[in-house]
């Protein structure tokens, strides 16, 4: 079992590369602890800036570091990072062309009995929004390790999203092709397909399992991407398996899932479910306990997948 | 109350919200006990709110802006009967409306907090609604001092003023930390009374875990005609509890099995000498 969360692997990520690259920037909005980034912090000091508690200076400051030739990271909670500093996203990052990755931690309902202020499960609704900026959300600390070296060569905003806890692996090294809007697909199927992205690409595949007990072939799509979203990969999974189920950590408004249907109903129109969070604020408790409260498990991905494929 | 009663209180108070921190294993202990003097002189003393009547309209409301520290407030709540005490026993557990903010699905809570920079807003709101109806209510808005970051804040301090919300009292809980560490090595703040009396308010500094300035500064109001007040209240974090007091690391460090234990003797030694002391004033 996986014990190292995506929050230290990024850091370790950068602080690797940092020490050839004297431009990259970490930025805190007393989030160094929350972001794993105190390494970072105490091994480069003049690479790393604390902002305070302001997430609309952090944003701000870190586009007017990208402009003058920094390559910035900022590393804030994700709810606050993609809403309370909307504004200077759309227009200091993105509007502006300025080369800012947001990276936002703790994200999805990984706060757990924090709360609705805490969590961050319509930030891919707002990114997606956003002309011109990328948004990824890395499956596990091996997917973490490749995003983050392709994110230091990538000229553009880009919003990272992770959760706060060690997530089991999907891969089984950082060793294969890694590329930002591209689609991975996981394992082949033809009865239909999980797309799924971030943390419940584990969940995906444990249901795809439990299909294959079943006599059901399931293909597994991770969408590590959700913009530039890989229409092809979901064109294709659309004509070739004829049914799609979407899960993701995040409200079934605006997320994933309307991505995908936006993208099957213009293009190869079939029958779809989408698995998320409801429209309420997200029950409290563990992230496991609200992930079984919604149906975000691979038992009950079966079961949704058995009822599509029902002849 | 008396001071003494009130001492008595807060103590009890902090060992209540350590055993909810030490049974959900989570929580902000630090500005927890930081503020707990501070709810306490207003829950028990100042503001005029009813239990049996959470919506009476001419209650005085509370906004905790710093919401994460909300073990001492879902305690003293339980205290007053707003809901069972039994109730804390599902804190931060799954399904709970007790969750790690305010939530205002639970009687005694106005607003839901908890992203910082959002209480002094609302709190101007209110209090400009109360001077346009002409109700008679008050408001306190309690802030951290690493919160003072945010820009909201300002954009509130220069409303209040604007407005002549003389209803209104912000306190902060001037603490000196934050999570990262000090808030003068984090974002410095100093000289943060000058900054609010250069905003147009009425500024007043006080040992904020000392329960009689509490008491008395919070009595008078208006306190400056015309003008919003802010309490700089001085204090310790994780005051009351030897080994928390002043470690940046116990903002949200939960107790040991030990930790809660010796928590627990400290403050019922403590509590145990207002008593004798209370005892000897009255004879
Ligand atoms: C908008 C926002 N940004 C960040 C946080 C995360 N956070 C919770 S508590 C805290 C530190 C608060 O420090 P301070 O205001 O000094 O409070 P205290 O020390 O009294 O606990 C931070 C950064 C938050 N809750 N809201």
């Amino acid at each position: 079992m996986n014990t190292i969360p995506n929050r230290q692997v990024i850091c370790e990520t950068l602080l690797e590369l940092a020490k050839d690259d004297r431009d990259i920037m970490v930025l805190a909005s007393d989030s160094r602890g929350s972001a794993a980034m105190a390494p970072f912090a105490n091994t480069y000091p003049e690479q790393f800036v604390e902002v305070g508690i302001a997430e609309q200076n952090i944003v701000g400051m870190s586009a007017g570091l990208a402009h003058s030739g920094k390559k910035p990271f900022v590393t804030s909670p994700a709810c606050f990072l993609s809403m309370r500093s909307i504004e200077q996203v759309k227009v200091d990052v993105a509007y502006s062309h300025t080369n800012v990755k947001l990276i936002g931690i703790s994200g999805g309902v990984s706060y757990g009995a924090l709360g609705m202020s805490h969590h961050s499960v319509q930030d891919i609704a707002v990114a997606r929004a956003i002309p011109g900026l990328a948004i990824v959300l890395p499956a596990d600390r091996h997917e973490t390790k490749k995003m983050t070296e392709a994110l230091v060569n990538y000229e553009g905003g880009v919003y990272v999203r992770i959760g706060r806890n060690a997530v089991e692996d999907v891969y089984d090294s950082a060793d294969y092709h890694f590329e930002i809007g591209k689609a991975v697909t996981l394992k082949q199927g033809s009865d239909l397909t999980i797309i799924a992205t971030g943390e419940t690409v584990r969940v995906a595949l444990d249901a795809a399992e439990l299909l294959a007990g079943e006599g059901v072939s399931c293909r597994v799509l991770n969408m590590h991407t959700i913009k530039p979203l890989d229409e092809a990969a979901i064109i294709a999974a659309a004509r070739e398996t004829g049914r799609i189920i979407t899960v993701e950590e995040h409200s079934i408004y605006g997320g994933l899932g309307a991505a995908v249907a936006e993208v099957v109903t213009q293009n190869a129109p079939v029958p779809m479910k989408i698995i998320g969070i409801p429209d309420e604020p997200a029950i409290a408790g563990k992230t496991s306990e609200v992930f079984s409260h919604y149906g975000i498990t691979g038992d009950n991905l079966k079961a949704v997948a058995l009822e599509l494929t029902k002849k | 109350m008396d001071i003494t009663e009130l001492k008595i209180k807060a103590a009890q108070i902090r060992m209540d919200l350590m055993t909810i921190i030490h049974r959900a294993k989570t929580g902000h202990t630090g500005g927890s006990l930081s503020n707990t003097d501070i709810l306490t002189a207003l829950y028990y003393e100042i503001m005029k709110v009813d239990p049996a009547q959470p919506k009476l309209a001419d209650r005085d409301r509370f906004v905790a802006s710093k919401g994460h520290s909300v073990e001492s407030l879902w305690c003293i709540l339980a205290d007053k009967g707003f809901f069972p005490k039994e109730e804390l026993e599902t804190y931060s557990q799954f399904g709970t409306r007790l969750i790690g903010h305010p939530n205002n699905k639970v009687p005694g809570i106005e607003m839901n907090t908890g992203a910082l920079g959002h209480g002094l807003p609302i709190s101007v709101g209110m209090a400009l609604a109360a001077k346009r109806d002409g109700r008679p209510y008050r408001v306190f808005c309690l802030m951290g001092d690493g919160e003072q970051a945010e820009g909201s804040n300002w954009e509130a301090a220069m409303a209040g003023a604007h407005y002549k919300l003389d209803n209104l009292t912000g306190i902060i809980d001037r603490n000196r930390l934050q999570i990262s560490g000090s808030t003068e090595e984090v974002m410095g703040l100093e000289p943060l009374e000058d900054k609010w009396a250069a905003f147009g308010w009425n500024v007043v500094s006080i040992d904020g875990n000392d329960m009689e300035a509490l008491v008395n500064v919070f009595r008078e109001a208006p306190a400056a005609p015309g003008k919003p007040t802010l309490v700089m209240a001085n204090t310790v974090k994780g005051k009351g509890v030897s080994f928390a007091e002043n470690v940046p690391a116990w903002h949200h460090h939960v107790p040991s099995d030990e930790q809660l234990a010796l928590a627990h003797s400290e403050l019922t030694a403590y509590i145990g000498q207002l008593q004798q002391e209370g005892m000897v004033a009255e004879q």
